[in-house]
């Protein structure tokens, strides 16, 4: 909108998506070198975090699976930890289905993109044309800039410090909070379960495995109330 | 190393199967516009429990001061609907900044 060239809306889209799209991958791109850093320093050899992240793919269950390999905490345990982590997945799965498509091959392969920040940037734009772009571009290039930031941190080693100087763990809450708030802003219902969720997330993180508390957010669905349409009418 | 490599094989598979759930069901089983509008509420309801611990907790404890900071700077750029790069690199920029002043 704020641009001052004439183009079409098509390629404006593009390239606010690109944009926007960007900063994740930026942000991502460092989380990703610390991860293969602190991998590597942590005394794990260079291939297993990049193969991790290439075949598992998702953050916060890759730093939670080499946490526990490295505390000592046994394969089974880092498995279940980093599993458990990911049963989200499933429902973020089946809220982005219609926008991958139905084509054999962009199931497969969108099915692995699927990532918290991909299926928030989808599901925050207007229309569907849209959302499958927005799904596909910010996918294809999170995982590209994932991988080749943890081969970077993999090979760098532990000299890069500590990065939470540079504030990216702020980042990515806020990068959700810019995503859902339209959401929140425009839909009451959805704004209720949500803060309930949150609210019963934060409320039993100290007590239970990570992982459990998100999912339990899910009970926060129980005040979605259906529409007043009369019953049998949504047929 | 093969217990790590079955770590990582095991992690692998069950995610792809976790993520193939939405693709895989989809056009084959009609799913109900209900259940269909509840999927998507859920997708929100999870972002939202995502961003709230992440931003307030690490490891099972309070993530100290200067990241609910940051978020917080975040939120209010994006409630008074800065662009997506201000919310971002404000967030980033004020937790930075308050480590580097020494809050934790």
């Amino acid at each position: 909108m704020r641009s001052s060239h004439r183009t079409t809306p098509g390629s404006a889209a593009d390239r606010s998506l690109l944009r926007d799209s960007s900063l994740v991958w930026l942000a991502s791109g460092v989380v990703g070198i610390s991860f293969g850093a602190v991998s590597v320093a942590g005394g794990l050899p260079m291939w297993v975090p990049v193969l991790m992240s290439l075949v598992v793919y998702a953050g916060s269950a890759q730093f939670s699976a080499v946490g526990v390999l490295l505390a000592g905490g046994g394969p089974v345990a880092a498995a279940a930890t980093g599993l458990l982590l990911n049963t989200r997945t499933a429902a973020f799965s089946l809220a982005v289905a219609d926008i991958i498509g139905t084509a054999p091959a962009a199931r497969l392969l969108g099915a692995h993109l699927v990532t918290d920040e991909t299926v928030a940037f989808a599901l925050a734009q207007s229309d569907p044309v849209r959302q499958r772009r927005a799904f596909w571009i910010s996918g294809l290039g999170l995982f590209a800039v994932w991988n080749v930031g943890v081969l970077a941190g993999a090979a760098a080693g532990s000299a890069l410090g500590d990065t939470a100087r540079y504030g990216l763990d702020a980042a990515f809450p806020a990068v959700l909070v810019a995503l859902v708030l339209p959401t929140l802003r425009a839909d009451a219902a959805v704004r209720r379960c949500a803060l309930l969720g949150a609210a019963l997330a934060l409320a039993v993180t100290p007590a239970v495995p990570a992982g459990v508390p998100v999912l339990l957010a899910l009970a926060g669905l129980f005040l979605h109330r259906r529409p007043t349409t009369p019953r049998g009418a949504a047929a | 190393m093969n217990a790590t490599v079955a770590v990582i094989l095991a992690l692998a598979v069950g995610t792809y199967a976790f993520r193939l759930v939405g693709p895989v069901l989809h056009g084959r089983v009609t799913i109900p516009p209900r259940v269909q509008e509840l999927a998507s509420a859920g997708a929100v309801v999870l972002l939202v429990a995502l961003l709230a611990t992440g931003a307030l907790t690490e490891s099972g404890g309070f993530a100290g001061w200067a990241r609910p900071a940051g978020v917080l700077a975040g939120a209010v750029l994006a409630w008074r609907r800065a662009s997506f790069v201000v919310v971002v690199l404000g967030a980033a920029a004020t937790t930075a900044l308050l480590r580097l002043a020494g809050l934790s």
